[in-house]
């Protein structure tokens, strides 16, 4: 099952190499992971999306508990949540498509940011499934570039993850 | 008054109360080892081979209860200690390395004997810090020791540039520290102690079953009380040897792989089963979905929750430091007033005693050729159960651990988790010179031994009267034994041929050696061997070629599934 864990981290050098490296070592999977300083700058904010069977997840709570750097740590899946990711689509975009991918982007809730002669770029900020929705919607053979940031997540209400 | 970083340096190993580092200089360190040049306190014993070193201060580590203290140079320095850093995280050794870096303005540049050693070491220890500011060595250095003594312990590493080494700042050795981030657990949920009390009492067909974490925790005491007081069988894992007295009537024996066939039936058809500073390991437990097939209730106590339900789903998990939650579990006993009823385990005992019966580590001794289990029992008998016995990896460490029966902790000192060949003769170094009055034996195999075989010339420098119990049959015999079990007898690159004449090797390096070929001459030899106070005896024993350790569980097989001797 697909979990969102949230950790708050000292904000050091190779932090962030301990917990991939404690993701590869043990085999866990990393759909993506984003990381970046907090209001406290001392401490970092990560994000990391990942699978596996209720053991595995455990493990993955407790290992990343264990981490002498790691703060906090919650399962962001275990209750209510939301989730938002930035993606940047490049796409080749004669004026005979123009319209329709203004069209799309406009459904989806996202902006074009850039125009050229040739190319646009648009930005979607949403849930990944909802930018993986996006980028099936439109022409796979007019996509030059896309660039996702991975999920950062926030529990709702009163779950807060703070020191 | 301002000192330099290498003087701060060896100003916290002082106040940490280091009594020995175990080291080897170069480029990157020699500030340090100016400073060490110039102070008393701190000794330094001089290895020839940076592994060495880190199973030597692990040696030291183990047998004392204290921080084991290692300082090497940059690059091939480290890399050379990585095995030992490894095999420390793996036992869970408290361990501080120091390591020298190249000059902060150099890292990244691929400058001489650079590498990158927080990144190496990073999975196998438990924290480490490259200093970047002079400053920060001492607070640095306090963090470390915390960490590597406090919760489940490890090994941790400061890596100190040379240019840091040589800069100043004022020194103050911070008085006390906290990790807003690090909280190990000390005492165990009383809710759950409770309920485990309660399931304890309860228990039809209940086993004990503990490891090394008694030894680190100090709880071998707390451990025995318990047994006694439940009136139940108790087992210990290869880690927690010692941690019950083997000598015990309630000890079943060591489980696991080459366990023996009580324990291993006990803990397969137990009802009840008490967890104690272990972790259900592979070599332990063998096949998980075969250990699942029976009902059985799990309580596990250990300070490390990743340990919990990692392997084996468990019932009651109480979260504490060993020590602290049998305290608990004995006041709970005590303030209920209650023990478990004897008629109502006393079936179950007839069940183990049944299996005891098997005598599951009977051997054919023989007159003729020299069995290595025999030297073991001699090695017991003439040492009388109290010396402290280091190993290396293999047959020997097995047939060492099931027939020296220890009766205390810290005893027995081997490689348990990461099976390091080459551990013991450093190790056996390490616990000699923390007990310097003591007999220390270092129980090996032709194969193991050349692994560090350099250190006995650091035996030599620092006269350390170390034993070394070779047993010799010319074969990588745990391999061997693989081999002819499940690849068909096909013995491919276990033979040592070419051996040296370890008798002239340990002349060459100043020591007795001794070569033993007939069964009777065993103990006479060992007798004369420990006679020597203030000489490293190294003891050739010949033995029999192909003998195996039985009983034996293969690897994915259940622990019921158990190869007996043919001697049986």
């Amino acid at each position: 099952m697909r979990h969102i864990i949230s950790l708050l981290m000292e904000n050091e050098a190779g932090a962030l190499s301990r917990v991939s490296g404690l993701f590869s070592a043990r085999g866990y999977n990393i759909e993506s992971l984003t990381v970046a300083p907090t209001e406290d700058t001392t401490m970092s904010r990560m994000t990391i999306v990942t699978s596996g069977s209720d053991e595995v997840i455990e493990q993955i709570n407790k290992q990343l508990n264990k981490l002498i750097e790691v703060v906090a740590v919650m399962d962001l899946s275990e209750g209510e949540h939301l989730e938002r990711e930035l993606m940047l689509v490049k796409v080749r975009a004669t004026s005979a498509v123009r319209e329709e991918m203004k069209r799309m982007i406009d459904t989806f809730g996202g902006r074009i940011i850039d125009t050229s002669d040739e190319t646009l770029i648009m930005e979607l900020t949403d849930t990944s499934k909802k930018l993986e929705g996006f980028l099936q919607s439109i022409d796979g053979s007019l996509i030059l570039e896309t660039v996702r940031t991975g999920a950062s997540g926030i529990g709702r209400g009163s779950r807060v993850l703070k020191l | 008054m301002e000192l330099t970083g290498a003087e701060i340096t060896i100003r916290c190993l002082q106040e940490e109360g280091v009594e020995y580092v175990f080291g080897y200089p170069g480029g990157a360190v020699l500030h340090i080892y100016d400073a060490l040049f110039n102070q008393n306190h701190v000794k330094h014993i001089l290895v020839r081979h940076e592994q060495a070193a880190i199973h030597a201060a692990d040696g030291y580590a183990r047998s004392t209860d204290k921080v084991g203290v290692a300082l090497v140079t940059s690059g091939p320095g480290v890399t050379n200690a990585v095995t030992g850093i490894a095999t420390a995280y793996m036992d869970s050794i408290p361990m501080v390395i120091i390591s020298g870096q190249v000059p902060t303005y150099a890292i990244g540049e691929d400058a001489f004997q650079e590498v990158d050693t927080v990144g190496i070491t990073r999975p196998c220890v438990k924290h480490n810090f490259l200093v970047k500011d002079v400053k920060e060595i001492a607070g640095t250095i306090k963090k470390a020791f915390y960490l590597a003594k406090s919760g489940r312990p490890g090994p941790v590493l400061v890596d100190i540039p040379k240019d840091i080494s040589n800069q100043n700042a004022d020194f103050v050795y911070p008085s006390s520290v906290s990790i807003r981030s690090y909280h190990p657990a000390q005492h165990g949920d009383m809710a759950q102690i409770k309920q485990a009390v309660q399931i304890l009492l309860a228990a039809k067909r209940p086993m004990v079953y503990a490891g090394g974490g008694v030894i680190l925790s100090a709880a071998s005491k707390q451990l025995t009380e318990l047994v006694h007081l439940l009136g139940f069988p108790c087992t210990n894992t290869l880690m927690g040897l010692g941690g019950y007295p083997a000598t015990d009537k309630q000890f079943v024996g060591m489980l696991g792989m080459h366990g023996t066939y009580e324990a291993n039936m006990g803990m397969q058809y137990c009802d009840v089963l008490l967890a104690v500073g272990a972790r259900f390991d592979d070599r332990v437990v063998g096949n998980v979905e075969h250990f699942n097939q029976e009902e059985r209730k799990i309580i596990h106590i250990d300070i490390d929750p990743s340990s919990i339900s990692k392997r084996v789903k468990v019932d009651i998990p109480i979260v504490g430091d060993v020590a602290h939650v049998l305290d608990d579990l004995l006041g709970e006993l005590r303030a209920i007033n209650k023990k478990p009823d004897p008629q109502l385990i006393a079936p179950w005992w007839a069940q183990i005693n049944e299996w005891r019966s098997k005598n599951s580590l009977v051997y054919k001794n023989s007159d003729k050729i020299i069995k290595p289990q025999f030297v073991i029992e001699q090695l017991y008998k003439v040492t009388h159960g109290d010396a402290f016995v280091t190993s290396d990896v293999g047959q020997h460490q097995m047939w060492a651990a099931q027939y020296y029966k220890f009766d205390k902790p810290r005893r027995w000192i081997n490689s348990g988790g990461l099976g390091t060949m080459g551990f013991g003769l450093p190790a056996a170094m390490g616990v000699q010179l923390a007990h310097p009055n003591r007999h220390v034996a270092c129980v090996t195999g032709e194969g193991s031994i050349q692994m560090c075989i350099q250190e006995l010339s650091t035996c030599k420098q620092f006269k350390l009267p170390i034993k070394i119990i070779m047993l010799n049959n010319r074969y990588l015999g745990m391999v061997r034994q693989w081999q002819q079990f499940f690849h068909g007898n096909r013995y491919a690159e276990s033979y040592m041929d070419a051996l040296p004449d370890f008798v002239k090797l340990a002349e060459a390096y100043g020591h007795i050696g001794m070569r033993i070929e007939k069964p009777s001459d065993v103990e006479p030899a060992l007798r004369e061997a420990f006679g020597q106070n203030k000489q490293l005896v190294f003891m050739d024993f010949i033995t029999d070629q192909t003998e195996n350790v039985f009983p034996m569980v293969q690897g994915g097989k259940g622990l019921s599934e158990v190869i007996l001797s043919e001697d049986l």
